[in-house]
């Protein structure tokens, strides 16, 4: 599973690459598939309550209700009924890419099964969505889908009755089943809407609207597409002569070939048993979970920077426990803590000046502790020689940092390389222990850890806090978000790097020496 | 990369996106069923008969239950297997013994079949069983038949008053 994950992220990356470069990493829309997930969702939402309007729900009627809203209003209602279908197909696409990029990316692990878990009835209920749709327009198609779904229900042993009857031949057919698939197709998006919410509730402001930018851009895409090649009905339903010959709508159709090749039941075995597989995928194989964040009281003093930067809302601010004169003090949940120690790399208290022995800080990873990545830092930086040193911080999430090592060159991977403060930027650099800065993770659209890059961007632009402090030069830091397919070109980066902090010299502080002190 | 370079590709990703959503939304299309062919469709629930006779219960027996529960007659409530056969031109094309539903198997029993045959004139018989006997249908019903190309041709079964119907 791990091998396959990899080498599927590493494709991703290619593909990623060449959207980075067409959109930017802030529009590419890889890396917005559930923002745009939601998006086509609301458009389908706001299309389907206009054609509701117009829509005859009963089953002599419907059909000429949807010719109406075609060919009669085909300036209003015509265009929703096509931003309706291709918005609907359009969710299909992102979500399958979404579920591959997730699983890609491995973001599905411990606390974060709950996307997953909750990700996989989302499935059946956009499928369920999509197939009562066009049940609905009465057509050719509606026939088939009647037929082939009733039939295919009917293979499993819950219904007491034959449910395929209801539209075995025109004398006979009614519209009792016909008002429960428009009931359903009402009923069932709301229920997905539903899961869609859940879905989100372990993320911190969850991406569920695109960049401006892409919104319009897939807004205009989904209308010229209306507009030149409409959504159409296949000729009024016929009980008396079979769809022998349909135009299938195969983002929302494809099982339905099956069911003429291998018997229902098998298919509903196929994905009874794909979907308990999709919601083992979190524990295959099982790994022992990291230890949490935990909170030292006697070094946090309630300032909340670990609240406001945590991806996962697992840290939140409580009334104190002790006898500090602070009015909060921050909690972590366990249960929804990643490890991800981005929680660290933003409280005040965790910065390299401080005497090694105090360095704890208000909170902490226990086994990738501030302490030790100060240690690790020191023991790399000073065994370091020759001109343009430079330290290498990268994230467990990223491509190996080994094979970059050199005499010049030091490494230090981190949970994420948010959890390094931008006080350790400013320590090494202002302290000689190296004469530049280097970061690198996971691709600048999108970190493994949702939030980690943004915030660094920002700590280090002083948009944030903790932010690097002014005397910092900016030139003596470098970034590369090169992810785990581009180790060539951070290699590239880093010799052009080196050879500017060359022209640089050493560093000389501007400020005199004693104002060391980090807050 | 120069700016305009960015739209014209996104442009290009939008036009590809948007011919992939609008192709694969109704094509290529899919055969169901062979157009040269017609559709003969059986599809009946019918409850066969009873497996046991009724029996008269003894006044002893009787005076056993609960009041509310007394009736003269004790019925056994599963059903016999239906057997139905399709003849077409003298050809079997359908034989099945069906079981009754339900967990006390006594429900009605369910067929449902789909030949592709080829259009044209065929002498159709379609029988059934319901009854313990032996040899013979309780119900059977012929007609000549004119099948035309992709036609629904329905065989259903009502009991009352009709036995099969032709569709
Ligand atoms: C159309 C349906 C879906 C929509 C609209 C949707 C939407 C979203 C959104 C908005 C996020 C948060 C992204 C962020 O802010 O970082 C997300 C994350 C995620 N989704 Fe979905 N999703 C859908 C279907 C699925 C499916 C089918 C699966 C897999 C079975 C899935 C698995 C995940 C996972 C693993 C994450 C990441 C969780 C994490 O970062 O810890 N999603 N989804
Ligand atoms: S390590 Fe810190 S930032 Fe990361 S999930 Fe846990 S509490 Fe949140
Ligand atoms: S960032 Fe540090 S000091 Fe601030 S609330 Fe969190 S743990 Fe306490």
């Amino acid at each position: 599973m791990t091998a396959l994950r990899r080498f599927a992220r590493a494709n991703l990356e290619h593909i990623e690459g060449v959207f980075d470069r067409a959109f930017g990493p802030a529009w590419n829309p890889l890396y917005q598939l559930g923002a745009l997930g939601w998006f086509f969702y609301w458009v389908v939402a706001v299309s389907g309550i206009y054609l509701f309007i117009f829509f005859d729900t009963g089953i002599t009627d419907a059909y000429e209700s949807v010719e109406y809203i075609t060919n009669v209003q085909w300036y209003a209602a015509g265009v929703m009924r096509s931003l309706h279908r291709y918005a609907s197909d359009a969710m299909v696409i992102v979500m399958m890419v979404h579920l591959i990029r997730e699983f890609a990316m491995g973001r599905y692990r411990g606390p974060r099964s709950f996307a997953w878990i909750t990700g996989v009835p989302i499935l059946w209920f956009i499928y369920a969505s999509g197939i009562t749709g066009y049940w609905l327009v009465w057509d050719k198609l509606a026939q088939y889908v009647a037929i082939a779904t009733t039939e295919w229900l009917d293979t499993l042993p819950i219904f007491g009755e034959a449910i395929a009857r209801n539209f075995l031949h025109e004398t006979t057919l009614s519209s009792r089943f016909f008002s429960l698939m428009v009931f359903i197709h009402i009923a069932v998006p709301l229920i997905l809407l539903f899961i869609m919410w859940i879905h989100i509730q372990r993320h911190s402001s969850p991406k569920v609207n695109p960049p401006r930018g892409l919104a319009v851009g897939t807004l205009i895409m989904l209308m010229v597409l209306s507009f030149a090649y409409p959504a159409t009905s296949q000729g009024p339903a016929d009980l008396n002569v079979v769809a022998a010959v349909v135009d299938l709508d195969w983002f929302y159709l494809p099982a339905y070939p099956f069911l003429d090749m291998i018997p229902g039941i098998t298919l509903w075995a196929v994905f009874g048993i794909g979907t308990v597989v999709l919601l083992l995928v979190p524990w295959l194989p099982p790994t022992r979970r990291q230890a949490v964040a935990t909170v030292d009281l006697d070094n946090c003093n309630g300032c909340g920077r670990c609240v406001d930067d945590c991806p996962f809302s697992a840290v939140s601010m409580q009334p104190r426990t002790d006898d500090k004169p602070f009015a909060q003090e921050a909690v972590v949940d366990a249960n929804l803590c990643t490890s991800c120690g981005i929680c660290a790399g933003a409280c005040p208290t965790a910065t390299p000046f401080r005497r090694a022995s105090a360095l704890t800080p208000g909170i902490d990873l226990p086994n990738s502790s501030i302490r030790d990545l100060r240690d690790r830092t020191l023991s790399a930086a000073d065994q370091l020689s020759g001109d343009a040193r430079v330290i290498v911080y990268g994230c467990r999430a990223g491509v190996n940092l080994d094979a970059l090592q050199g005499p010049s060159i030091a490494t230090l991977c981190a949970p994420c390389t948010a959890t390094v403060p931008p006080s350790f930027l400013d320590f090494v650099i202002s302290r000689h222990h190296v004469d530049g800065v280097f970061l690198t993770g996971c691709r600048e659209g999108d970190c493994f850890n949702r939030q980690g890059i943004r915030w660094v961007q920002q700590r280090i632009a002083g948009q944030r806090d903790p932010y690097l402090r002014t005397r910092v030069p900016r030139e003596r830091i470098a970034k590369l978000w090169a992810g785990v397919a581009g180790p060539q070109q951070l290699a590239d980066e880093l010799d052009a790097f080196r050879n500017r902090l060359r022209g640089l010299g050493a560093f000389r502080k501007a400020a005199p020496k004693q104002n060391d002190h980090h807050g | 990369m120069t700016k305009s370079w960015q739209i014209l590709l996104q442009c290009l990703a939008y036009v590809a996106f948007a011919v992939v959503v609008g192709y694969f939304s109704s094509a290529p299309a899919y055969v169901h069923l062979d157009p040269n062919k017609a559709l003969i469709k059986l599809s009946l629930s019918h409850a066969g008969q009873l497996k046991g006779e009724c029996r008269r219960l003894t006044q002893e027996e009787l005076e056993k239950l609960a009041p509310n529960m007394r009736r003269p007659l004790d019925c056994p409530r599963e059903r016999l297997p239906l057997l139905v056969e399709l003849i077409l031109d003298g050809n079997l094309l359908y034989r099945e013994l069906l079981p009754p539903t339900g967990l006390a198997s006594d429900g009605a029993s369910v067929a449902y079949a789909r030949f592709a045959v080829e259009p044209g004139s065929y002498q159709l018989i379609a029988r059934l069983r319901d009854s313990n006997r032996e040899q013979g249908f309780d119900y059977e019903h012929g007609a000549h038949i004119e099948l035309r190309p992709q036609q629904n041709f329905v065989v259903d079964f009502r009991a009352e008053p009709e036995g099969f119907i032709f569709k």
